[in-house]
């Protein structure tokens, strides 16, 4: 393998070489994005956003006033339906419970959906959209973009709706649900560019030179497509979010007591107008969270200008 | 000829991508935990019913053999009985779809008109405070969950300001006009029932603008981007040095062009309506096909759910082969090639 | 062959604002066309030819394009300064272009007859009150001129159906359509092959004989340039560096990048044309100081790196932008030289 590399490049470069060569072009490169990437408040202010909400999370018991009240079940009818305040910054909800402290917690709801739903669609909508794509016209093909149309025919929030009403309500199962929905636009994506990479120089190179299969895929054409592929995860991270609030809002999600985001919106719903911020500050925090990783997925976007995402 | 071949092509693919769907449906509604027959008949009815309807729902047969037997039920309008009106689904569905196709147009109509506004808006006036102000609006519109916008707009416009009703179609007192369409409004107009059709109008609009909002943003976004990029364009400047007016170039020669990019994502922005619909329309009470689907998933009422998803399916495919068609009919580049390949 | 002033460019500005920082594009250019004359207009690709002549009309797009200093006089009135009414007339009728891509120049979604109707119409005022039926028998002339077959059923053909050469013919058409006084004519041919190319350049040459308009030639092919032009251009990185009537150029280039320019062989295909000078067009986003040539130049001299050389008079009409013919400076440095 080595020496066909010398030969191909056609320079006396041994593989080790030619891996520390590339090793130091994607470090530039990185450095380049990076000041490329800073220089654009937006996404400066989208990374902040996400990286402060990411660790109140983790540290929520430890920086809210009130934990107990998003913990365990808790109640406090002294206290209930209290507007904000200094000592309630969000105010108190129908049966008393601090509602920042619920809404810190909330995040991580919000956040754990994002990340399971994510690691389980993008491998597998990566690893069909290769397959399908490196095999264009082929029956496998076929096979696999036939059955992306069809989960592409209705809308995601639909479907997912369809199959977490058929499922115990739980965040476990929302997340199932909304997986089983998520993963054609990956594999759409993928197979666009691997379309279009199939019959670049250096896949053919490889065909050439005897590597496998796998090697094609995930060394030749997989390192192509990242960047669009990034920049997807982190734009859908936001859109995630929303369909996982949207199931706890209509009760198909997080349950009670926990504080889902959404749950917590659709049980203050019922105290309109008056109590508004019991709907109100939860609803806000789902914004605030989108809109961070909004911004950090356009200014991503702009990094890679990676097309058709 | 040519948009002849094109629709045959695209129908022949909606046609599969229906049945798949079918499929689909069949399996989540048979994965549900439970027995159907049982639940049909409710708990307290004796075993030998329960086996007299399973063999009547075919449900002691294999899977494609039920499956079989659903299809052919489905396709003729027979999807049983709801569980939770203990009427015919399809009935259900002819009652309730008008009522949703109302508010998803209504909202169809603002997010076009709002969203290419304000983009056209936005590129003749790049990078100025008016370009910001509506970068911000439509960053906002896509942010936000349209359950939020919802309650937002329940509370601000409904309940503080009291500008708007906040439930229903119609308020109680004004005269319902016949049904002729389903659609309030156009049965309103034509009975000439302008109490009703302004009534009507009223309810519409709160929940169509919630509807409306992210559509309404995406749209914008994607207006100003592709006329920003589109006004650098060589033709532009031709047609320009020729002495052609700017009237002319920007109303004819820029927004034509600009504005495919904008209509082939309408057809998703028509069925993403149709999905937020499910909450919008559980929040405004309004009395719709997605409300009626949002309940019998609440109480997984698998008829009616698998009606309903298959009846937007269907809504779906077909506003995506109009958009396909008023897209290829406006960019001759696609309706070549949609005819020429394969 | 008279020598009233038909366009004038005095001491032109643009700049272009982009993600990093602004672009220098043109950087205090001047430029005559008399009433009649062919010029030429040559440097390598990306120097700010058409920048220039897209300025002259106005058709930059602002933003990013910014023109920042200078005048363009038509005629004696300041094209820069016009309103949209008198700016209207001024394209089309008074001066015209064609364009270097075709295919880019022509709308996609667009009918060839949707685009010249208009064109057309707006060509003069009685034109404006004739009907769509009327507009359609004129707009199949300027299709007939460019010997373009069948122009009737052409009218309703997208671009997309038409070839590469064709494209060039009509865009050639609609720019004279209008009967321009001043055609510009930026790269003819140069995305075609070189016998279709022969063929767009024989047809222009005709049809601007025919009108006696004044044109302005863009190319980087000197070849062409030779063989069309009275007077010719040099321009290099934003700045005109050369004037002089063609056959003069030709005999004694003066400017160090001209010579360059001539030494790499001048090939019909375009392209190469650096090959005879190392190194390319710097950066306009950090310019070198002085003049804008001297990294690349293998005469610079220490004031180069300093000072930007004015555009002036080296004989009668020939004018240069190079400290080597400033007899202030040259003169010196020969004495020091001789010593």
């Amino acid at each position: 393998m080595a020496q066909q590399t010398a030969e191909w490049t056609g320079f006396n470069i041994t593989e080790q070489e030619l891996r520390r060569m590339r090793w130091q072009t994607r470090r530039e490169n990185l450095g380049r994005s990076w000041y490329k990437f800073s220089r654009n408040p937006l996404s400066v202010v989208g990374g902040a956003t996400v990286l402060i909400i990411i660790l109140a999370a983790i540290f929520a018991p430890y920086i809210t006033p009130y934990p107990d009240h998003a913990t365990r079940p808790f109640t406090d009818f002294a206290n209930a339906s209290q507007p904000p305040s200094l000592e309630h910054w969000f105010g108190t909800d129908e049966i008393g419970r601090d509602i920042f402290s619920r809404t810190v917690f909330g995040f991580r709801f919000s956040l754990t959906m994002g990340v399971v739903v994510l690691s389980m669609v993008v491998p597998v909508g990566v690893i069909l959209g290769l397959i399908a794509g490196y095999f264009q016209g082929s029956r496998i093909d076929t096979i696999i973009m036939r059955i992306t149309d069809i989960f592409l025919a209705v809308p995601p929030l639909i479907l997912a709706l369809a199959i977490a009403s058929v499922l115990e309500p739980n965040l476990f199962n929302s997340m199932v649900a909304v997986s089983l929905m998520w993963w054609p636009w990956y594999t759409r994506l993928v197979y666009g560019q691997a379309t279009a990479l199939r019959n670049e120089f250096f896949v053919s190179s490889a065909e050439v030179t005897g590597a496998s299969t796998a090697h094609i895929l995930f060394r030749e054409i997989l390192p192509n497509t990242l960047s669009p592929i990034f920049t997807k995860i982190s734009l859908d991270m936001g859109w995630v979010i929303i369909i996982g609030a949207s199931l706890s809002f209509v009760g198909l999600g997080v349950q009670p007591p926990k504080p889902g985001l959404g749950t917590m919106v659709a049980s203050g719903a019922k105290y309109l107008p008056d109590q508004w911020w019991i709907s109100l500050f939860p609803a806000l925090a789902i914004v605030v969270l989108v809109l961070g990783f909004n911004l950090l997925g356009d200014g991503l976007r702009d990094l890679f200008a990676a097309e058709e995402i | 000829m040519r948009t002849l071949t094109f629709i045959a092509r695209r129908a022949f693919h909606a046609i599969f991508v229906l049945l798949g769907l079918s499929i689909v449906i069949f399996i989540i509604a048979r994965i549900m935990p439970g027995d159907p027959a049982r639940v049909a008949v409710g708990a307290r009815a004796p075993e030998w019913v329960v086996e007299q309807l399973r063999e009547q729902m075919h449900l002691n047969d294999p899977l494609p053999i039920q499956y079989y037997y659903w299809l052919t039920d489905a396709l003729h309008g027979d999807f049983g009985i709801s569980l939770v009106t203990r009427r015919n689904v399809a009935d259900d569905i002819r009652e309730f779809f008008p009522a949703s196709l109302e508010l998803a147009f209504t909202s169809l109509l603002i997010t076009a008109v709002l969203g290419i506004g304000l983009g056209t808006l936005s590129a003749r006036h790049k990078d100025k405070f008016i370009d910001n102000v509506v970068r911000v609006i439509s960053y906002m519109g896509v942010v936000t969950p349209s359950f939020v916008f919802a309650i937002l707009f329940l509370l601000l416009f409904g309940y503080v300001l009291d500008l708007f009703p906040t439930i229903g179609r119609l308020s109680e007192g004004v005269p319902r006009p016949p049904t002729v369409t389903g659609f309030m409004t156009i049965d309103s107009l034509l009975a000439g029932n302008f109490t009703a059709l302004f009534d009507a109008l009223h309810h519409l609009i709160l929940p169509a603008m919630a509807l409306a909002m992210g559509t309404m943003a995406q749209e914008a976004r994607i207006t100003r981007a592709s006329m920003s990029e589109n006004l650098t364009k060589d033709y532009i400047a031709a047609i320009r040095a020729f002495g052609v007016p700017e009237r002319t170039v920007m109303g004819r020669f820029l927004l034509k062009p600009s504005l495919i990019a904008t209509i082939s994502i309408m057809g998703l922005d028509f069925a993403g309506g149709l999905a937020n619909a499910f909450l919008v329309e559980l929040i405004f009470v309004w009395p719709g096909l997605s409300r009626y689907g949002m309940n019998a998933i609440l109480r997984k009422d698998l008829n009616a759910i698998s009606a309903v998803i298959l009846v937007l399916g269907v809504v779906f495919i077909v506003v995506n082969i109009i958009v396909d068609l008023v897209v290829a009919r406006l960019d001759p580049r696609i309706g070549l090639r949609a005819a020429r390949s394969d | 062959m008279s020598v009233t002033p038909l366009l004038e460019i005095k001491n032109l500005h643009v700049e272009f604002k982009v993600y990093g920082g602004v672009l220098k594009v043109l950087d205090g250019v001047d430029f005559r066309v008399n009433v009649g004359e062919k010029v030429g207009l040559v440097g390598e690709t990306g120097c700010g030819k058409t920048t220039t002549m897209k300025a002259i009309l106005r058709i930059l797009p602002v933003p990013p394009a910014r023109i920042t200093g200078g005048e363009v006089l038509f005629k004696g009135r300041d094209i820069l300064k016009m309103k949209e009414r008198e700016l209207r007339e001024t394209r089309g009728r008074g001066i015209s272009m064609i364009f270097q891509d075709p295919t880019a120049a022509l709308n996609p979604v667009f009918t060839i007859g949707a685009q010249l109707e208009p064109v057309i119409r707006h060509a003069s005022p009685e034109n404006r009150r004739l009907s769509k039926k009327e507009l359609r028998k004129l707009a199949v002339i300027p299709l007939k001129e460019v010997a373009l077959a069948d122009p009737e059923r052409l009218l309703d053909a997208y671009p997309i159906q038409l070839s590469g050469g064709m494209r060039q013919r009509v865009c050639i058409g609609m720019a004279l359509a209008t009967n321009p006084e001043l055609l510009i004519a930026d790269e003819p041919g140069t995305s075609l092959d070189v016998t279709i190319q022969d063929q767009v350049l024989r047809l222009l040459q005709r049809l601007v004989e025919q009108r006696h308009s004044s044109v302005i030639l863009i190319s980087h092919t000197l070849g062409i340039v030779r063989q069309m032009c009275d007077r010719v251009y040099v321009m290099y990185a934003g700045n005109m560096v050369e004037e002089a009537p063609t056959r003069k150029l030709f005999a004694n280039p003066l400017h160090p990048y001209t010579r360059g320019l001539m030494a790499a062989v001048p090939r019909l295909s375009g392209g190469g044309v650096a090959m005879g000078i190392p190194g390319r067009i710097p950066s306009y986003l950090h310019p070198p100081s002085g003049c804008r040539f001297h990294p690349r130049c293998p005469q610079a001299m220490e004031i180069c790196k300093h000072e930007k050389p004015a555009f002036q008079q080296a004989e009668d009409d020939h004018r240069v932008a190079c400290f080597l013919y400033d007899p202030a400076v040259a003169e010196p440095q020969k004495e020091a030289t001789t010593a």
